[in-house]
C-alpha cells in the first residue's frame, strides 16, 4: 500500500472565497457522551468544511464510532450542540441525519444478509406505498457508475464478500443524496486494490462538494486521503494538523507526529509498527522450522458457501515455527480455507493432516483439544457472545474446565482473575471484566477475542485478519505475539487481505485466487511485487 | 380399507379439514406477520379466545355472523395492545408476556360466559354457504372446497393480499428487516417500534378473527376453553411456513385435516377411541417438527426487544 502513500495528496477543493469564511458542512461543538463506567466523548468540537474530507485517527476506544453515531442520530449526545450548513439542528434520530443529508457507513456493517442488495437499498428510502424497483436499479447503476464500481442489485447481501458489501454500504450512504458522508474504517475489510478504488471515488465524491469524514487507524491512508487529519484520546481531541502542513511535511516527519500525538510518552513502544519503517526485511527474524511440516493440507476441496468461493484441490504444508501468508481478494475461498482447517465445514475431497496423522474425520472440538485453533474474523458472529460479559467471553472455550468451573458451577472470582490479567495483558479498554462485551469499541472486541485464543497452548493457529480493526500499537503487540507463537515452535497460518502484513509476518505467502492456491512466494526481497501479480495478474486471467 | 377412498369420506375429510383449518390459517396468518416482524407472539391462543368469546357476543347480539367476525377481529387486536405496550415499547419478554395473556384470557372469557349465560349454551344460525357456480358441481372436491362459507374465499384472498404486501411493499420490507435486523432498519431511519406495532396489531386482528371463525362458524356456541390450543397450533405452521404466506394455507389444511379425521371415519363407520383421535393433530405437529424444524428459518431477531443503542 506504499502505492497510496506515494500518492500526492489531492489539494482539497477549492472554496467560494467570495462568502469569506466557508461555512462548515457540519460542526460538533462540545459534545460529550457518557456510558456506564466510561466517558466516550469529552467535550469534542471538530468541523468539516464542504469539499474536505477529515481524517479521524485515535486507538482503540477514543471514542470515534460513537461520535460519528452522534452525528448520524444513532446516539443523543449528554451535552454538546451540533450545526449543519451553519444553522443549529437536533438530530434525534437516524432519519432526522438522513434527511439532514448525513450518511454513514458503519463500522461493522449493517446490511441485512437475507435481503437482496435492491432490498437492502430500497429500505428506509421507497418512496410511495409499493416498492419502486426500477427507479433504485437506476439510481444503483448511476451510483455504481459514479463510483466505478459494479454491483449486482439481485444478489443476496450475506452472500457478498466484505469488500462488495462495503460497496453497498457506501451506495446506501449516498442513496439520499448526502452532504456528509461518515465511513467508519472503511478499509479494514479492503485489499490494496480495493482501497486504490475506495480512494478513487473519495476523490471523486469531494471534488463533488460532499464532506467526508474518514475514520482509519492506517496512518499513510489518513495522510494519502485526509485535508486535516484530528487525532482522538480517551474521548478528547489531542491533535489536529491542518493542511498546510499535511502538505509540507514528508510521510514520514507526519507519522511520527501523529503517532507522538497519539501515544505521547508511549509513542516508542509503536516505532517499529510495520508501516512505519523504510523497509520490512529487517523484522524477520530467522527461527528454527521443524523438519517435518505440522499442518499439511493435501488436494483439498470444500464447496464454498452463499455464492462464495470454496477451495479446490488445495495442498499446503505448514511446519512448525513457520509462519505461513495466505495472501488474496477477500471472497476467494479464504473463509472456506479456514473454516475446512478448523473442522467447522466438511471437505469434500483431500486429506488434512496434524502432525502427520489424519484429522479430517474429527470434530472442531476435538481438533481443539490437539492444539488447534482458529481465531475467527467474524468476531461479533461466531468470535465472542454479544450478551456475555467480557469476563466470560474471555474463558468461553473452556466451559467446564477448572478452575472456572467446579462441579458444575460457575466459579466468578476464577474467571475474574483470569480475565483481568488478560484484560491488562493485551490493554483491553473495558469498564470492568463483568461489562457485556458488545459495548465495548470494535478494537477491543478483536482484542479479546485474540487473548482468548492465544491463552491456551496451541500447535496449530490459523488467524483470520487478525489485526482489523486495530490501533497501530495493538497491531504491533499482535504481531509480535504471532511472532512469539511461532517462535515456540507453533505453525502458524495467517489469513489476510493487508499485504503489507503478510509480508512483515510470513515466512511464505500462498496466493488464493477463486479457491485456487495461485501460487506459493517466499518472503524476501521482491517478494510483495510477486504477490501482488499473482493476485492482481491472476485476476485479470 | 377401501371405504376410506368413497367419496362420502374424501368429502368430510376435506370439508372438515377446511372448517377446521380455516382459524389456523387466520391465526398462522397472523402470527407470521409478527413473527416477521421479529415478535414472538406467544399469547396467539389468548387473543383466539377472546375472538371466540367477543366475537360469539357480536353474532349473538346483532344475529350476523360478519358483525360477529369484525367484533371478533376488534377484540383480538385490543388484545395484541397489551403486547405491544410491555413487549415493543417497553422492551419485556414476549414469552412471559404472551402466556400471561393466555392465562388472562382463558380466565377472563370464561368468567364472563359464566356471567352472562350460566350453564346455557346458546346457538348461533348456521352460517350462508357459498357455493361457488360450475366448480362446486365437480364431484367429491365440488361438494367440499367449493361450497364454502364467505369468510372462507376471503381468507385466500388475504393470504395473496398478505404475500404481495411482503414481497412488494415498503410496509412489507420493513416488516422483513424488523425481523432480520431492527438496528438496520433503525439506522435507514425507519421506526422499529412503529412497525412491530402495526404487525403486532395486524396479528391480534386476524387471531380474533380466527377465534371468532372456531365459535360463529364452526361451533355455533361458544364454551369456555373452545380454542382448546389451536393457537399453540398456529404458531407451529406460522414457523413451518417459513414467513411465506401460502406455506400457513398448507399447514392450516394438514392440521385441519387431522383435526376433522374422526368426523370423517365416524362417517363411513370406523369407530377409533376418541382420545387416540384427539391426539392425531399434536402428533402431527411433532411429526412435522422432527421433519421440517431443521429447515425452520426463523427471523434473526426474533423475540428479541429493541432497544436504540444497546450493542
Ligand atoms: N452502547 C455502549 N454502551 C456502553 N459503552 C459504550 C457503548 N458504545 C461505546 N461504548 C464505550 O465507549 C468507548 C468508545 O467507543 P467507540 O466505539 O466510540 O471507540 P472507537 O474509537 O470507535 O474504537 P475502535 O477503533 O476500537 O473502533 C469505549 O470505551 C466503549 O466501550
Ligand atoms: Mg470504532
Amino acid at each position: 500500500m506504499r502505492v497510496m502513500a506515494d500518492a500526492p495528496a489531492p489539494a482539497p477543493a477549492t472554496l467560494s472565497s467570495t462568502a469569506g469564511t466557508p461555512v462548515p458542512a457540519v460542526e460538533l461543538i462540545d459534545i460529550t457522551k457518557v456510558f456506564p463506567g466510561v466517558i466516550a466523548n469529552d467535550h469534542i468540537s471538530l468541523s468539516v468544511l464542504p469539499g474536505e474530507v477529515l481524517c479521524l485517527l485515535g486507538e482503540n476506544g477514543a471514542g470515534k464510532s460513537t461520535l460519528m453515531s452522534i452525528l448520524s442520530g444513532l446516539y443523543r449526545p449528554d451535552e454538546g450542540r451540533i450545526r449543519v450548513d451553519g444553522s443549529d439542528v437536533r438530530i434525534d434520530s437516524p432519519r432526522r441525519g438522513r434527511d439532514l443529508g448525513i450518511g454513514m457507513v458503519h463500522q461493522h456493517l449493517s446490511l441485512i444478509p437475507t435481503l437482496t442488495v435492491l432490498e437492502n437499498l430500497m429500505l428506509g428510502s421507497n418512496k410511495g406505498i409499493i416498492l419502486d424497483e426500477k427507479t433504485a436499479r437506476t439510481r444503483i447503476a448511476d451510483l455504481a457508475s459514479t463510483l466505478g464500481i459494479t454491483v449486482d442489485a439481485d444478489a443476496r447481501a450475506g452472500s457478498l464478500a466484505l469488500g462488495q458489501q462495503q460497496h453497498v454500504e457506501i451506495i446506501k450512504a449516498l442513496w439520499k443524496g448526502s452532504k456528509v458522508l461518515i465511513l467508519d474504517e472503511p478499509t479494514s475489510m479492503l485489499t490494496p486494490q480495493g482501497i486504490a478504488e475506495l480512494q478513487k471515488v473519495l476523490v471523486e465524491l469531494k471534488t463533488s462538494g460532499l464532506a467526508i469524514i474518514f475514520i482509519t487507524h492506517k496512518l499513510h491512508e489518513a495522510i494519502a486521503i485526509g485535508d486535516r487529519v484530528t487525532i482522538l484520546k480517551q474521548g478528547r481531541v489531542v491533535g489536529t494538523i491542518g493542511p498546510e502542513i499535511l502538505r509540507s511535511s514528508t510521510p514520514q516527519q507526519l507519522q511520527r507526529r501523529i503517532v507522538a500525538t497519539m501515544f505521547g510518552e508511549e509513542a516508542d513502544e509503536v516505532a517499529d509498527v510495520a508501516e512505519l519503517r523504510e523497509d520490512l526485511e529487517g523484522h524477520r527474524v530467522r527461527r528454527t522450522m521443524s523438519e517435518t511440516p505440522l499442518l499439511e493440507l493435501v488436494g483439498v476441496s470444500a464447496p464454498g458457501h452463499h455464492g462464495q468461493y470454496g477451495v479446490s484441490d488445495v495442498s499446503l504444508a505448514v511446519r512448525g515455527g513457520e509462519i505461513l501468508g495466505i495472501a488474496g481478494v477477500d471472497g476467494n475461498g479464504q473463509r472456506a480455507l479456514a473454516e475446512v482447517i478448523a473442522g467447522q465445514r466438511r471437505p469434500s475431497a483431500g486429506d488434512i493432516r496434524l502432525a502427520a496423522a489424519s484429522i479430517v474425520k474429527l470434530t472442531v472440538s476435538s481438533r481443539q483439544r490437539l492444539g488447534l485453533r482458529y481465531v475467527t474474523d467474524d468476531r461479533l458472529g461466531e468470535g465472542v457472545v454479544r450478551p456475555f460479559a467480557v469476563g466470560m467471553n474471555l474463558v468461553l472455550k473452556r466451559i467446564g474446565d477448572k478452575p472456572f468451573w467446579r462441579r458444575g458451577t460457575i466459579d466468578r472470582v476464577a474467571i475474574n482473575a483470569t480475565a483481568r490479567e488478560l484484560i491488562a495483558q493485551f490493554d483491553i479498554r473495558t469498564p470492568s471484566s463483568e461489562t457485556r462485551i458488545g459495548k465495548l469499541s470494535g478494537g477491543n472486541i478483536q482484542k479479546a477475542l485474540l487473548a482468548r485464543e492465544l491463552s491456551f497452548q496451541p500447535r496449530v493457529v490459523v488467524f483470520s485478519k487478525p489485526t482489523h480493526g486495530l490501533d497501530v500499537r495493538t497491531i504491533a503487540m499482535v504481531r509480535e505475539r504471532i511472532r512469539e507463537l511461532a517462535g515456540r515452535g507453533v505453525a502458524t497460518v495467517v489469513i489476510s487481505t493487508d499485504l503489507d502484513e503478510l509480508i512483515d509476518l510470513s515466512d511464505r505467502v500462498a496466493v488464493l485466487f477463486e479457491g485456487k492456491i495461485a501460487g506459493i512466494v517466499d518472503n524476501g526481497p521482491g517478494a510483495e511485487t510477486r504477490i501482488g501479480e499473482l493476485i492482481v495478474g491472476a485476476q485479470a486471467a | 380399507m377401501s371405504d376410506l377412498l368413497t367419496p362420502t369420506f374424501l368429502t368430510a375429510l376435506i370439508a372438515g379439514g377446511i372448517l377446521a383449518g380455516i382459524p389456523l390459517l387466520f391465526a398462522s396468518l397472523g402470527e407470521t406477520i409478527a413473527e416477521q416482524s421479529g415478535i414472538l407472539n406467544v399469547g396467539l391462543e389468548g387473543m383466539m379466545l377472546t375472538g371466540a368469546f367477543c366475537g360469539f357476543l357480536g353474532a349473538l347480539a346483532t344475529g350476523n355472523a360478519w358483525v360477529g367476525l369484525t367484533v371478533g377481529a376488534i377484540s383480538g387486536l385490543l388484545v395484541s395492545l397489551v403486547m405491544v405496550v410491555f413487549c415493543v415499547r417497553l422492551g419485556l419478554d414476549q414469552i412471559v408476556v404472551g402466556i400471561s395473556i393466555i392465562l388472562c384470557a382463558e380466565g377472563l372469557t370464561s368468567l364472563l360466559h359464566g356471567a352472562f349465560f350460566g350453564q346455557s349454551y346458546p346457538r348461533l344460525d348456521a352460517i350462508d354457504v357459498f357455493a361457488i357456480p360450475v366448480l362446486s358441481q365437480i364431484p367429491v372436491l365440488g361438494g367440499s372446497l367449493f361450497s364454502q362459507p364467505a369468510p372462507v374465499y376471503m381468507a385466500l384472498i388475504v393470504v395473496g393480499l398478505v404475500g404481495w404486501i411482503f414481497r412488494r411493499t415498503t410496509a412489507g420490507l420493513d416488516l422483513r428487516a424488523a425481523g432480520e435486523r431492527p438496528d438496520s432498519l433503525d439506522a435507514a431511519g425507519v421506526s422499529v417500534v412503529r412497525v412491530r406495532t402495526v404487525a403486532e396489531m395486524a396479528c391480534g386482528a386476524f387471531a380474533g378473527i380466527g377465534g371468532a371463525y372456531m365459535s360463529i362458524v364452526g361451533a355455533g356456541t361458544f364454551v369456555p376453553f373452545l380454542t382448546g390450543g389451536m393457537g399453540f397450533i398456529a404458531i407451529v405452521i406460522a414457523m413451518m411456513g417459513r414467513g411465506h404466506p401460502w406455506g400457513a394455507v398448507l399447514g392450516a389444511l394438514l392440521f385441519g385435516m387431522s383435526l376433522s379425521i374422526a368426523t370423517a371415519l365416524q362417517l363411513v363407520g370406523i369407530s377409533i377411541p376418541v382420545d387416540v383421535v384427539q391426539m392425531l393433530p399434536f402428533v402431527s405437529v411433532m411429526v412435522v417438527l422432527v421433519v421440517f424444524a431443521r429447515e425452520a428459518r426463523l427471523p434473526a431477531a426474533l423475540g428479541l426487544p429493541y432497544v436504540r443503542g444497546s450493542r
